[in-house]
């Protein structure tokens, strides 16, 4: 089974917020709310700076603490090894946002618990998530961590990389290349 | 699993939508059917800004569903901009102008009667007429941007107005089209044929690619920055794309010319310009030498702040790597008021690279030529266009003058302007200081106002007539500008939610009304389309089907064949520039420092935001919830020295003692501490606006104080000055 | 310098965590309480089935008194979903590594078990009810004439009572996200505070009409079934108390117990570090200084010390400072826990 991840090439990313938007049509994501975003780290002191602009989502984690802590098998790891919420199962108990090291869930407005699935039905048909086919700067890429033919896969072994709270535990496969 | 990217067309439906399409009921945003709905693709070209990517506009159950890019545009490459990817929020946005609006009471009380079609156009043709037969023809006006405008200008010019004017001369690229025109013998157009893709060294003055979002080249700078490639990023705030600098100079805003000028004098002085170029292109080089020796890095030093050492390796870095090599020429360029003899310098340099129809410089462009429909000849005029008569007051103006065409409406000189139609530009936003554009106002018999959004200036207009936004309607056929020519087609995806239609549709009526019905001779625009296609061999329902048709292949380089022509009077790259002496203009740009502004002032400069156009997206529920509101940048020493803290509200008084609209403060160190800066577009006042109404603050309103560019009339932008007054 | 921004504005997780409200601590304090009193009745059970004091309180009121909390707490609960016409989904399922379908599954038992307690001295403790359901009495017979099956009842009670107690704090303590809550004192703290503020409500209810004759009809035979010690004289001078003084334990201990949490925080990374600043200033620090600290625990262990010595008259204050104080705890921790997060130490450099 492939071992779907996203790779992101920071130095490439300029925070226009195409993915976000590309997201919310692609997945009728409610007006307010976003499955995805940006977030820019400044460093240093006016003239010398630096700037890291990074586009974030759910990690789906390869050790989901949302997955773990939900009383109804709501959300869960799917065929595609990636974590979804059964929205007629959620209770909306919320405890898998507090679990949640990213803040990456947020409870719809229809009351069950959304976020990011990697748009899993455009990976069952073969194509990327909509964030990665919409970017103009082509700095995300999606496919196969196993396949070392991926580019997800060459990417990492050749570019240096980092992952978000890596001290959480969670082993999230979003990789942030720097 | 990679290379996803080929769109697969699930769908494509070559849907006619006639004039009688039954207006649909358009939902709110996210209550859409699961995704199992059948999907149709029906291909169109974008109108979130000018630079029209092709698209494909998904409907899902017969609404719309999203936009993405046509793998086939040349332009975006199958991947739009998020303003583009947006679009579907301007179908669905709620402050659409929903049917035509007649003035009751002042001008500016915003006060409606809603009308039909047809009483708008009885009314104005009403006012036109009157106007012809008291003033002229001449006296009607049109302000535009946008494809649309097409068929209006074209009935307002068969009625016999002359004067007409896109503010992306004055307000915006004006002064560059200008400088290049007189350097190098042309404008560059749109886009700039600028091949990032494959230049060796990037230069951009002010120009912050990431945060603007001109598709194609937002793309080629991406690659850039992976092909590690130096990038020189010249700007007095920290933008995205200084962020991905080798080299960011920060510099003094207002004193860019004075950096040219010492990077020409670098090349001049250390040898490192292309000899053979300026050789067989250049024009009178020895006097433009002899004058750039006084413009030393020590100099220029002193007047921009960047150290004389940066100012030599930033020169050597992109003068060793020519041709390929390239200065951005810019685009919205209207800063200090002497624009266009910066943006004159910049085509000089250019010039000294020798990067002209070369790879990794400035490449020759094409386009395709369309054949073109019979049209009647619009009557002559033996009156001067009101903007700028007869060359006098711009003596180099290349396009009309949007300021000068308000001032003549205020004046009355040469001759009264009586009328204004107004397509789909906020000139309140637009055109600097506010009051003047009322004053002209007022002088009007006619206002019409066609826009998709309650523009500023709507709320002043007589008539309102609400135009359905691109995804819902038929425009004139895009010719596009690039390395290699095509053709695409807009055409509806769905039906205008309410009473709007497209602006052919209205200008068929307007003629119509005035009597000139032959001035529209087609029924219905598809006919005026296919004739066309089919009579430049361009297959129509293969268009309709496909959205693009890619044109011939031509060489875009010099070393591939392409012709290097320089359309100067004497046909050469033009160093020094004798048109300019005999006008009484320097012939090599000469600098001017910037005003110091008053104690306690901050010169604002002003760009872009990647998720919005102007001021035409802001209530745009999408884009809007992305960016709601803008703030005002202050570094992080002067707001500790001000007391000001992030997310604090204040009000911006400018030097004339405008006081704008409450706004937040970005306490960053992104940005010089004696600047100050405000993304463009924000602080919407008219009250249909509801959803973008006073959100943020307005940089127009704060903009009373411009500079005019002698050469060609171009309006500065960044000429106030402003001081904090802190919210009680 | 470091600047760091988000476009991220979700409503609840921007721009900090707030999902749960004043529900989730109501049903913690609620939850505790019901914890705390199911000890204290399964202890008295032991007692009774060991032969001493067959008609206390403890082992009469208590239970009914806890069915009760624990509709107010379950309600609460309700509240605070945002699906909630799907809660029956917890119940199709057995999650085994979530603390909360744990949770859930205990508290359906709990349920019984608090039902069964409370009939088993239902016939005596509200006698309307007693006389027109004889049935009742039957049943009460069958626990209260077994000494092994009044055991049985009181180990089963202990055992529910310090698992509702416990998991409360071990779902919290799960969350790697939360570093306030992501220590092992938790669910200690949770069932010791529970315990006090099950004390300190039981000796409030104690103390409701004492002396009067206990009312026999529906609602006031109701009332009084859950408050009124049986019969019309006040509660032992003895058994108050002891209450008293397990109280004063129980806060010292409780006391104890937070020190221990803010120590082990305060020597934890960075992130543990910022999440009991949080709690001890900013925000949350009024309310954990003079809510939980000062008037949830030093004031009553004060006043109950001075009770006990004779040197202030005996009222209800102390029970209802601790009773606050108890809410307080919760409040605090449920709110500033949602805001503390992990600090990336990468992102601070």
């Amino acid at each position: 089974m492939a071992r779907y991840g996203m790779v992101i090439d920071t130095t490439k990313c300029v925070g226009c917020m195409d993915c976000v938007v590309a997201c919310q049509t692609e997945n009728d994501v409610p007006v307010g709310y976003a499955r995805d975003w940006i977030t820019t780290t400044v460093r240093g002191e006016f003239p010398k700076l630096t700037m890291e602009i990074r586009t974030e989502r759910c990690n789906h984690c390869e050790n989901p603490p949302c997955v773990a802590c939900c009383p109804t098998g709501a959300s869960h790891v799917n065929d595609l090894g990636l974590v979804k919420v059964k929205a007629n199962r959620c209770i909306g108990c919320k405890a898998c946002i507090s679990a949640c090291p990213y803040g990456a869930r947020y409870v719809h407005p229809k009351g069950y618990v959304d976020k990011c699935t990697f748009c899993d039905h455009r990976v069952r048909d073969g194509r990327s998530p909509a964030c990665v086919s919409v970017c103009p700067t082509h700095c995300m890429h999606f496919g196969d961590l196993d396949d070392p033919n991926s580019t997800v896969a060459t990417l990492l072994r050749t570019r240096k990389w980092h992952v978000l709270l890596p001290e959480a535990g969670t082993r999230p496969r979003v990789f942030y290349l720097t | 699993m990679e290379h996803l990217s080929r769109r697969k067309f699930l769908q494509i439906s070559a849907a006619t939508f006639g004039a009688g399409a039954v207006a649909t009921q358009v939902a709110p945003l996210s209550s859409a059917a699961g995704a199992a709905g059948e999907v149709k693709a029906i291909p169109t070209f974008c109108e979130m800004c000018f630079w029209r990517c092709g698209g494909l506009a998904y409907v899902r159950d017969g609404r719309l569903w999203k936009f993405e890019g046509n793998p086939l545009d040349p332009q975006s490459r199958g991947r739009l901009c998020p303003r583009g990817t947006g679009a579907v929020g301007s179908h669905y946005d709620p402050d659409r102008l929903r049917q035509p609006l007649l003035r009751k009471g002042g001008r500016g009380k915003e006060q409606w009667a809603a009308v039909s079609w047809d009483e708008a156009f009885s009314f104005i043709a009403e006012k036109m007429k009157a106007v012809k037969s008291a003033h002229g023809a001449e006296s009607i006006a049109m302000f535009n941007h946008g494809v649309g405008a097409r068929f209006l200008l074209h009935v307002l010019r068969s009625y016999g107005a002359i004067n007409y004017a896109g503010p992306s001369f004055a307000q915006c690229r004006g002064p560059r089209d200008v400088g290049f025109t007189l350097t190098m013998g042309t404008d560059l157009g749109s886009p700039e044929p600028t091949d990032i893709e494959n230049t060796d060294c990037l230069v951009l003055i002010g120009s912050h690619l990431g945060e603007n979002m001109h598709n194609l080249q937002v793309q080629e700078f991406a690659n850039a920055v992976e092909r590690r490639i130096p990038i020189i990023v010249v700007d007095p705030r920290y933008s995205v794309a200084a962020s991905k600098a080798k080299h960011w100079l920060p510099i003094r805003p207002g004193t860019d010319l004075a950096l040219l000028l010492a990077w020409m004098n670098v090349l001049v002085s250390e040898g490192l310009y292309d000899r053979e170029f300026v050789a067989k292109y250049g024009l009178v080089f020895d006097k433009f030498a002899a004058e750039i020796r006084q413009y030393t890095p020590d100099w220029a030093a002193e007047q921009t702040g960047i150290d004389a050492p940066t100012i030599r390796a930033t020169a050597r870095e992109f003068a060793i790597r020519r041709p390929a090599s390239l200065i951005h020429p810019g685009r919205r360029v209207n800063w200090n008021g002497d624009d266009a003899q910066r943006s004159r310098a910049i085509a000089l340099l250019n010039a000294l690279l020798g990067n002209w129809g070369r790879r990794g410089g400035i490449y020759i462009n094409h386009h395709v030529e369309l054949a073109a429909f019979p049209l009647p000849k619009y009557p002559k005029s033996d009156k001067p266009k009101a903007d700028n008569p007869s060359l006098e007051r711009y003596p180099f103006a290349t396009e009309s003058v949007t300021t000068g065409l308000r001032e003549t409406t205020i004046t009355g000189k040469p001759y009264p302007i009586k009328a204004w139609w107004v397509y789909s530009t906020d000139l309140i936003h637009a055109l600097p200081n506010e009051a003047e554009t009322l004053k002209a106002i007022d002088q009007l018999d006619l206002l019409v106002v066609v826009d998709t959004m309650p523009s500023e200036i709507a709320g002043y207009a007589d008539v309102v007539l609400p135009e359905d936004m691109f995804l819902e309607r038929y425009d004139e056929l895009l010719a596009g500008w690039g390395r290699q020519g095509w053709v695409a087609l807009r055409q509806p995806v769905v039906s205008a939610p309410a009473d709007q239609k497209p602006a052919w549709w209205m200008a068929k009526q307007l003629a119509e009304k005035l009597g000139i019905p032959e001035a529209m001779p087609f029924k219905h625009i598809e006919e005026y389309l296919a004739y066309r296609c089919e009579k430049s061999n361009i297959d129509f329902a293969k268009l309709k089907a496909e959205g693009i048709v890619m044109g011939p292949k031509e060489p875009i380089y010099a070393e591939d064949g392409a012709a290097i022509e320089f359309g100067t009077p004497s046909g050469k790259v033009e160093f020094w520039s004798d048109q300019l002496k005999q006008a009484g203009f320097d012939p090599v740009p000469n600098f001017t420092p910037p005003e110091k502004p008053a104690e306690g002032y901050f010169p604002l400069i002003t760009g872009r935001a990647p998720v919005h156009t102007f001021s035409r997206t802001q209530s745009n529920p999408l884009l809007a919830s992305l960016m709601p509101e803008n703030s005002v940048w202050v570094n992080g020493g002067t707001a500790a020295r001000l007391g000001l803290k992030n997310g604090q509200v204040v009000k911006l008084k400018n030097q004339d003692g405008v006081v704008g609209q409450p706004v937040k403060v970005k306490v960053t160190q992104r940005i010089r501490p004696d600047t100050v800066y405000m993304v463009y577009g924000f602080g919407h006042t008219n009250k249909m606006r509801k959803h973008a109404f006073m959100k943020g603050a307005s940089v127009a309103q704060l903009t009373t104080r411009y500079k005019t560019d002698p050469l060609m009339g171009g309006t500065s932008l960044h000429s106030n000055f402003v001081t904090f007054v802190k919210e009680g | 310098m470091l600047e760091v921004t988000t476009t991220r504005h979700n409503p609840g997780i921007d721009p900090s965590l707030h999902v749960w409200g004043w529900e989730i601590p109501l049903y913690l304090f609620v939850g505790g309480m019901v914890a705390g009193m199911m000890i204290f009745a399964g202890w008295a059970m032991l007692r009774t089935a060991r032969g001493d004091d067959t008609k206390t309180f403890f082992s009469v009121q208590t239970p009914l008194l806890g069915f009760m909390l624990l509709n107010l707490g379950m309600l609460a609960l309700l509240l605070d979903l945002a699906h909630p016409l799907y809660v029956w989904a917890v119940y199709i399922t057995f999650q085994p590594a979530s603390p909360m379908s744990w949770g859930s599954w205990v508290l359906l038992a709990v349920y019984g078990i608090l039902l069964v307690s409370a009939l088993v001295r239902l016939p005596e403790s509200w006698p309307w009810l007693g006389e027109r359901v004889p049935v009742l009495a039957k049943a009460s017979q069958y626990f209260t004439g077994s000494p092994a099956r009044m055991r049985w009842l009181g180990y089963i009670n202990i055992g529910f009572g310090i698992a509702v107690g416990i998991y409360t704090g071990i779902l919290l303590n799960t969350m790697v996200a939360r570093p306030l809550w992501n220590t092992s004192v938790l669910p200690l703290l949770f069932l010791v505070s529970g315990l006090s503020a099950a004390a300190a409500a039981m000796h409030l209810a104690s103390r409701v009409f004492p002396g009067r004759p206990a009312p026999l009809s529906l609602v006031g035979g109701a009332f009084a079934a859950m408050t009124q010690p049986i019969g019309p004289q006040p509660p032992e001078k003895s058994t108050v108390n002891a209450l008293i003084r397990a109280d004063v334990a129980l806060l010292a201990v409780e006391l104890v117990l937070i020190a221990l949490l803010l120590m082990s925080l305060a020597t934890s990374t960075l992130s543990q570090i910022e999440a009991a600043r949080l709690l001890l200033s900013g925000k949350f620090g009024l309310v954990f200084w003079v809510g939980v600290v000062a008037v949830g625990i030093l004031l009553p262990i004060v006043l109950q010390a001075l009770e006990l010595s004779h040197r202030i008259p005996h009222t209800v204050i102390p029970a209802v400072l601790v009773l606050v104080g108890g809410f307080a705890l919760r409040w605090v921790l449920v709110n500033a826990g949602q805001a503390s997060e992990i600090v990336s130490t990468a992102a601070r450099l």
